[in-house]
């Protein structure tokens, strides 16, 4: 094996990153700029989460990853194997038995502990920028506390649809002080950020910043009072193991349209089976 | 209603560009209730003025006072950032020339107008969706256009829209800036009858820039004939446009095509 | 004797027409006149010798050279020659009412609130004004059908009756008159002079140029002439 520096990243940058983690951990849901380094994926597969998780991966961490629930796709495979490579760390599939997840577009359905930290890939972390293209204009609406153009959006989509329409990376106001974007999670997922005992991280390398939200930290997802906030409901069960309370994924299995819903949290769904 | 502290105070406003003159030495004081209009042709330094007014352009030298709803007056030039943006979202309100530069495009008309109270904390979507098409009555727009673009509308609908977005919030007083140019001859006097209408059933302040006599004889109480930056002549409207003084002022008027 | 509500002392009035090579109009070249209330003073100058120039500088439409022009005005006196915009703006609220020749037309403002609009700046709800308002344009003989339209269609002695309804509905303790019976017809005239004896009554101070002698004769208690000896 070549030499690289334990975890890819060498140390000056770990400390950069590092700094970045602590402020973003000091203020809940600020964006942070960091100095992104180039890795050996491309941008927009996880080049946040990785440069995350290689700044705070030690020896005796056991490490899994997901990739929208699943521990066995491409791109959750790859990234594992890259850390199993440049740190030689344990790795695991059990959300229990981990202390590092690093995650794209889910929380695990197994709620998470004190001292677990969860790595978020993030594409764009700036909650306004629907509305408005220029950075300087949305740090100072932030620094101003100026939201009200995000519940803009949500009207749009009661009056276009009749109910508020956005799905995934669904906003939250973090700490009752700072808008966030939480990654592309189902909004399923959004009431896990809410006074989670972990400590969640979030890292998005193309747009070069960082934030998280500390360990009990309240987070709160946007709505109106007469059009509050609702998750996704299934009228099925998983087919693998029953699980009515589980965020689905829709398998189609044949030529014919046929399908089936199965937990989209591989460990989740295993656990239930008694793997 | 303090009947001794004006709304507005200016003093000795100058904004100098190097050795060109923006505007020079202006004061006025306006009243709760007062429309004021500043005319001038292009050039006269009236935009740059109202700029200085409204606390997006910094003058070289003066002071601009504003008395704030609960009495207190603010040195406008000495606001923080977050204190002044939130004063122009809240007691002040700003209708632009073009109604593009005061609408939010790729968002419907009734958010638009419900922007600013949802900025203020509204958050029950039934009443802000009810006072948006209450506003829409009052600058008579179709009620059924609320789930238009404004990119839909016609330049005199974009203006009334604007209107409507700007004074959802009751603010105490208005800027406005040539806020019938490049409307129809019919268009303007349908707007200048709304902006009247609405300025006396609120009892709002304004100040209009304007180059047009007509919309001043119409709409304000009192006049500043502004050129070269300085302000030649003041006094209200009719006796301005009826007797006025300086030579400039009686070319203006003297100007002005009777149809 | 009451203390005037009017005086003007001294007023000079001259237009210099800077367009037109500076020449200057002398028009007001020292003009007296003190009216109380009741009394109706009526201008005697012929046409264009500067009757509407006195009304029109004691409304403050047209800026005096010197001289002082001094209003009782909310329990005190004022000298409106002096005074800023604001408080010649409340003078022409609460004080000093003007019937002009002509009526400045805003198109879209139905006729009945054109007329109301003096009561409105007096703060008397918006009922009241409108059951004033009502009373004095049937008065006017104005039928009922015009009321809700604006006047911008109406003929020339409909639109100087809305003219003087607007100029009659508040109680304005002075009252500047220029021609108020221009293009009306006898039985028009008779209520214009009604009007004036009814304002009079009520302790109005009214000074009026009249070019219809007979009008003159029913309502002047006084006959002036801006420069010279009073006439009886």
């Amino acid at each position: 094996m070549s030499a690289y520096n334990f975890a890819f990243l060498d140390e000056q940058t770990k400390r950069m990153i590092r700094r970045a983690l602590l402020k973003a951990v000091a203020i809940p849901g600020h964006q942070v700029p960091f100095g992104s380094r180039e890795m050996p994926l491309s941008y927009g597969w996880g080049t946040g989460g990785v440069q995350v998780t290689a700044s705070v991966i030690g020896p005796d961490d056991v490490f899994k990853v997901i990739d929208q629930g699943a521990d066995d796709t491409t791109n959750a495979v790859s990234i594992r194997q890259f850390f199993e490579r440049t740190t030689g760390v344990r790795t695991t599939t059990r959300t229990d038995a981990a202390t590092l997840i690093q995650t794209r577009h889910r929380i695990p359905e197994t709620p998470l502990r004190e001292g677990q930290i969860l790595v978020l890939q993030v594409p764009i972390p700036e909650p306004l920028r629907w509305l408005e293209p220029r950075e300087i204009e949305t740090r100072k609406m932030h620094a101003l506390e100026e939201y009200g153009v995000m519940h803009v959006r949500l009207y749009e989509d009661i009056t276009r649809h009749g109910h508020v329409e956005t799905a995934y990376d669904y906003p939250v106001l973090v700490n009752g002080r700072y808008l966030m974007r939480p990654s592309p999670i189902p909004k399923f997922d959004n009431p896990k950020l809410d006074r989670n005992p972990a400590l969640l991280l979030f890292g998005a390398g193309r747009e070069k910043r960082i934030y998280a939200v500390p360990p009990y930290t309240p987070v709160r997802s946007l709505d109106f009072e007469d059009h509050p906030f609702t998750v996704e409901r299934w009228d099925r069960t998983c087919a693998l193991c029953g699980a009515a309370d589980a965020f689905m994924d829709e398998i189609v299995v044949d030529d014919k349209g046929g399908r089936m819903f199965v937990c989209s949290d591989t460990d989740h769904c295993e656990r239930r089976r008694g793997r | 209603m303090a009947a001794d502290v004006p709304l507005l105070r200016a003093r000795d406003v100058s904004k100098l560009y190097g050795a060109r003159v923006g505007c020079r030495d202006v004061g006025l004081d306006l009243w709760p209730g007062e429309v004021l209009g500043i005319v001038g042709e292009s050039g006269s330094g009236k935009t740059t003025l109202l700029g200085c007014l409204s606390g997006r352009l910094v003058p070289t030298s003066g002071s601009v006072e504003f008395m704030l709803r609960d009495g207190t007056v603010v040195d406008v030039l000495q606001l923080s950032e977050p204190a002044l943006r939130k004063l122009a979202r809240t007691d002040w309100g700003v209708v632009h020339q073009n109604p593009r530069d005061g609408l939010r495009a790729g968002v419907t008309a009734g958010a638009n107008v419900g922007e600013r109270l949802m900025a203020l904390g509204a958050r029950h979507y039934g009443r802000i969706r009810a006072e948006a098409l209450d506003w829409l009555d009052r600058v008579e727009i179709d009620r059924g256009r609320i789930d238009d673009w404004p990119e839909t509308f016609s330049s005199g609908m974009q203006q009334r829209l604007q209107i409507a977005r700007t004074l959802v919030t009751r603010p105490r007083l208005v800027f406005m800036d040539e806020p019938t140019g490049g409307l129809d001859v019919s268009v303007q006097a349908r707007l200048l009858d709304l902006v009247r209408g609405l300025t006396a059933d609120l009892g709002l302040s304004a100040i209009i820039v304007t180059h047009d006599l007509a919309v001043t004889r119409l709409l304000a109480h009192r006049l500043l004939v502004m050129r070269g930056g300085e302000v030649v002549e003041s006094g209200l409207t009719d006796q301005v446009l009826d007797d006025p003084q300086h030579p400039y002022t009686q070319l203006l008027v003297s100007s002005v095509l009777q149809p | 004797m009451t203390e005037p509500a009017l005086v003007v002392e001294g007023l000079h009035k001259t237009f210099t027409l800077h367009t037109q090579g500076g020449i200057q109009l002398p028009v007001l070249r020292g003009v007296d006149l003190t009216v109380h209330p009741g009394e109706c003073v009526a201008l005697m100058d012929p046409s264009g010798s500067g009757k509407s120039t006195l009304l029109r500088a004691i409304y403050a439409n047209y800026r005096p050279q010197c001289g002082r022009i001094v209003v009782a005005h909310d329990g005190g006196r004022m000298d409106m020659a002096g005074a800023g915009p604001r408080e010649l703006l409340a003078v022409r609220r609460r004080t000093i009412g003007y019937v002009s020749q002509f009526l400045r037309v805003i198109p879209r403002v139905p006729t009945l609130d054109v007329v109301i609009e003096p009561l409105r700046a007096f703060g008397m709800p918006r009922e009241a004004a409108l059951e004033r308002g009502r009373a004095l344009l049937e008065r006017l003989r104005i039928p009922e059908r015009l009321w809700s339209l604006s006047p911008v269609t109406f003929s020339g002695g409909e639109q100087q009756r809305v003219n003087l309804a607007r100029g009659f509905i508040a109680d304005f303790p002075i009252l500047l008159l220029d021609e108020p019976s221009a293009s009306l017809d006898s039985a028009g005239r008779a209520i214009v002079v009604e009007l004036i004896r009814d304002a009079r009554k009520r302790g109005a101070a009214i000074v009026g140029a009249f070019h219809d002698r007979e009008v003159r004769e029913a309502v002047a208690t006084r006959a002036v002439t801006l420069h010279g000896e009073e006439a009886a």
